[in-house]
């Protein structure tokens, strides 16, 4: 190892976003060693983009009254289409309102309660109770029985970033950013680290580990059209998936954000409609009622987003050069609420696409948003097949959102299963010893080094990289999108594998020296091609429709057959993955009716209110 | 606007490897609709340069990785449309911080000492117990933190600052908006006395000369101004040694 910078500490955390600072102030308040990877400088990490809010059923405001972490649950549940675990949820549920109060102590400046009267924007009135005035409030958020959805006005993710960073400067936990992790060391049953280049010089370096966690984040940017920052690539997953005996759970579970901005895809939060805002076709009309009478612009992200794709496909789309397009509209809320609650939504409104939501309508199309799968853990956040290994927030699977997230679970996922696993991995540490071999470590760290020397050589051919991730994100988006069928779904699967081998014969233009960022895209890209092939395929194989995976030549959910989660293994030399199937956990909830979407009917009337 | 012919200047250095003196290269890229410099950038990488060096995270305006110097001014590129700006563009690396390499600089090595020598943290001697109901806090007041904390450590106003690009150590508008941040929060258990000790010497508060070119180039439209103002009356009341509580609201 002599040759390579090496870094030896009790526990390596890959990733610095919520997750991974989450678990790292759990390890270093029990004493522990831990160093923390990172692309990027830890406050730059994709969680600080979200801007909505995170769920915990505090019920402090009026439209929460009466909420509970058991209505959390079946509202976690039903927006899962029953794929999560359920000793998951309930798990999560009873600690989300924890860590949101201590995320209020460590210093995030949430939102609270006014008392007094007001009229929402469909006219209803509420009344805030002077008793609860100054405690944590909440909004209303799509798939949630009451208004849950905490938040520091439009910078929720900003502020617990900023919050959880500040703890692990004032406990001076070493990060290591500008850094990425491109593989694990292990021996097919113990993972002792990972091999990683260095981003500001290029060189290789080696950190040696008695625990390695990954929390890094999605894989958005597999797809060209997406709300996710485009260091976004999936890492720490293929990473894990290239050892062969670590699988991806549910890769097939890909959310759709009903109101990305077009063209640039940048996120609208649902806050825009939790606060009232409508969707609006061709003619203007406002169309999300006749599909769902209750729950309207409001029901479950993988409903919103089919039934406005539906709605495109009538032919009521707005037509653009970027394909056609639906409109939101907020202009109602006016330019107080507007430029305050959401002023975020204003600039880039204003900034990406020119348009001033207070007089304009905002472009919106459903947009690839969130991973639901990923590394599969256990509960405790054990990794499945390498001792070791851990994984935590979007880059894992410890399976709290099954088929579709409910928005506002995400960021409340990072620092609740922080709090949890991060408890857990701490214990797994403290009572674990470190052994490796010289060999063992030389090894991994010589084949990443031929890995490098290959592409920039040109020895396994000339493959132009971004050739090649283009044709991937295409065939994604035109075959594994909102709606999926057989046809289709094998069209991707054929390219991709074809696109995959083209990618082992990838040679760089530039020289590759130093930090190239064309090396660096080059040693992803067959990892990240993997990734899409667990996603197509995991897609074709599984004939029902559950949560976001909608096939049209199955569109009904099939309990019998499909009640379980897909396992991707990559064994050696394959170019497919290999499907394995594992029971869904059901403690509490049987299977049933979700309440919106396509399997409930939908009598107009009725009247009451949403249950 | 349609079809202009765009030129891009840009400033090239490899600081490993020192024996290619910094110059600038030229590319030129037609424009299209709705582009930005972060939608240029990447084209240039992807058809033109695959070496070429720079900083995007978010592209939405949000993480403050993608400062440079657009045409003399220190602008996020990924918000910075083109058509805003006229058919020759030049691009320089922001000034203060160590560069990385092209257009990447290392603001994230700043800022994080920036936190540690503010301390920036609440400084609180409650241990949390997240079993009982939280503390209250009004409205206002969380609003009020919320606009400070509201810097995304993008580099604009320090790149621009006048001391910064000769004083080593001064913290800049962020340092001091930074430390206003915590001033206003009531669960921070500091008193002035050490505030002062972080901000009442020249590398804080009284560095500035006052220029307002932080203020001009934050992107977040942060009150730079308004809260140099506020700090630095605070400290010089302290230093003349009027005692003030904490609790004061910023003018
Ligand atoms: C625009 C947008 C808005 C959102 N809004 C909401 C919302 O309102 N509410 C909600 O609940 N959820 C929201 N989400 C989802 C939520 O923000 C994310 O799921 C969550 O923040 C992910 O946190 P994380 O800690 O798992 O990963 P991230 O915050 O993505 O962090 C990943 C970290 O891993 C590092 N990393 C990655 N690969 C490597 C590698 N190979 N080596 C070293 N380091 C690596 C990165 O540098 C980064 O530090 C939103 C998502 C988007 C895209
Ligand atoms: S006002 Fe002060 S902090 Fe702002 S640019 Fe001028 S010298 Fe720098
Ligand atoms: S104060 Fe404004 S310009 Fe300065 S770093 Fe923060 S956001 Fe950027
Ligand atoms: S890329 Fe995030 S601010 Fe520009």
């Amino acid at each position: 190892m002599s040759n390579y910078q090496t870094h030896i500490t009790d526990m390596l955390i890959v990733g610095a976003g919520l997750a991974g600072e989450r678990i790292a102030v759990e390890a270093a308040s029990q004493g522990l060693n831990v160093i923390i990877l990172s692309l990027v400088p830890p406050r730059r990490s994709h969680s600080t983009a979200a801007q909505g809010g995170m769920q915990a059923s505090l019920g402090n405001c009026a439209m929460g009254e009466g909420d509970s972490t058991d209505v959390h649950f079946a509202d976690t549940v039903k927006g899962s289409d029953w794929g999560c675990e359920q000793d998951v949820a309930r798990a999560f549920v009873e600690n989300a309102p924890l860590a949101v109060r201590e995320m209020a102590v460590w210093g995030v400046p949430w939102s609270r309660v006014v008392a007094g009267k007001r009229t929402l924007p469909d006219g209803r009135e509420i009344e805030e109770k002077k008793e609860k005035e100054g405690l944590i409030t909440a909004r209303d958020f799509g798939g949630t029985a009451k208004w849950r959805t905490c938040y520091t006005a439009d910078g929720t993710g900003h502020t617990l970033q900023y919050t959880m960073d500040s703890m692990v400067v004032q406990m001076g936990i070493t990060v290591h950013d500008r850094t990425e992790a491109i593989s694990l060391i292990h021996d097919g049953d113990k993972c002792i680290g990972v091999v990683a280049r260095c981003l500001r010089t290029g060189d290789l370096r080696v950190y040696i580990a008695k625990s390695t966690v990954m929390c890094t984040g999605g894989y958005g940017r597999l797809y060209s059209a997406s709300t996710n920052a485009v260091i976004n690539e999936g890492n720490g997953m293929f990473v894990a998936l290239n050892t062969g005996v670590v699988p991806l759970g549910n890769m097939e579970a890909v959310q759709f954000h009903p109101t990305g901005m077009v063209p640039v895809w940048i996120l609208i939060t649902e806050g825009a409609r939790g606060d009232g805002g409508y969707l609006l076709d061709k003619n203007l009309y406002r169309f999300m009622p006749d599909y769902e009478p209750k729950k309207k612009e409001l029901a479950s992200r993988d409903v919103v987003s089919r039934r406005m794709t539906q709605h495109i496909r009538k032919g009521y789309g707005v037509d653009s050069p970027y394909g056609p397009h639906l409109w939101l509209d907020i202009r109602h809320l006016g330019a107080k609420h507007i430029n305050t609650n959401l002023r975020e939504i204003a600039n880039i409104a204003k900034n990406f696409a020119g348009v001033d939501p207070v007089k304009d309508l905002i472009p919106v199309r459903p947009t690839q948003h969130y991973s639901m799968g990923g590394v599969r853990t256990n509960k405790d956040g054990y990794a499945y097949g390498l001792k070791g290994l851990f994984a935590c927030g979007e880059a894992a699977c410890w399976d709290l959102h099954g088929f579709n997230r409910l928005g506002g679970n995400s960021l409340a996922e990072t620092i609740t299963a922080g709090r949890i696993i991060g408890k857990k991995v701490t214990e797994y540490t403290l009572g674990a010893t470190l052994s490796y071999s010289y060999e063992q470590v030389n090894n991994a760290v010589k084949e990443q080094e031929n890995r490098v020397k290959a592409l920039v050589n040109g020895w396994n051919g000339k493959e132009d990289v971004y050739n090649l991730r283009n044709e991937m994100e295409k065939s994604l988006m035109d075959y594994v999108g909102i709606f999926r069928n057989g046809p289709d779904l094998q069209k991707a699967v054929d390219n991709l594998r074809e696109v995959y081998h083209r990618s082992l014969n990838i040679g760089l233009k530039s020289g590759g020296e130093g930090p190239s960022p064309e090396l660096a895209q080059a040693l992803r890209l067959p990892g990240m091609i993997r990734l899409a092939l667990c996603i197509s395929y995991g897609a074709l194989t599984r004939t029902e429709s559950r949560g976001s995976h909608a096939r049209e030549d199955y569109p009904k959910r099939d309990d019998a057959n499909w009640l379980k989660r897909t396992l991707a293994y990559w064994p050696e030399g394959a170019d497919l993955p290999e499907l394995k199937y594992e029971p869904v956990t059901i403690t509490e909830l049987p299977p049933g009716d979700r309440g919106y979407g396509e399997s409930s009917a939908q009598p107009e009337g009725g009247g009451k209110k949403n249950g | 606007m349609a079809d202009r012919q765009l030129t891009f200047e840009i400033f090239r250095y490899n600081p490993l490897k020192p024996e290619v003196a910094p110059y600038m290269q030229t590319y030129k890229l037609a424009e299209t609709t709705g582009m930005t410099i972060f939608v240029a950038l990447n084209m240039i990488r992807e058809e033109q340069d695959p070496s070429l060096m720079f900083d995007f995270v978010c592209r939405a305006a949000i993480c403050g990785s993608c400062a440079m110097v657009i045409n003399g001014r220190p602008r996020l590129a990924c918000k910075t449309l083109t058509n805003t700006l006229p058919a020759k563009i030049k691009l320089f690396p922001l000034p203060v911080f160590k560069l990385v390499g092209d257009l990447s600089v290392d603001t994230g090595t700043w800022f994080r000492y920036l936190s540690e020598k503010t301390e920036s943290w609440v400084h609180t001697s409650k241990v949390p117990d997240p079993k009982i109901q939280e503390e209250r806090m009004d409205n206002a007041v969380a609003n009020q933190i919320y606009e400070a904390e509201r810097c995304i450590e993008c580099g604009c106003c320090i790149a621009g600052c006048a001391t910064a690009n000769i004083r080593d150590e001064f913290l800049g508008a962020a340092g001091i908006n930074r430390v206003a941040r915590f001033m206003v929060d009531p669960r921070d258990e500091r008193s002035f006395g050490e505030y002062f000790e972080i901000v009442g010497s020249e590398e804080g508060a009284f560095g500035c000369m006052g220029l307002m070119a932080c203020d001009d180039n934050c992107p977040m439209e942060l009150p730079l101004q308004m809260q140099l103002a506020y700090v630095r009356r605070k400290m010089a009341a302290y230093g003349l040694g009027y005692k003030e509580k904490k609790r004061i609201k910023p003018a």
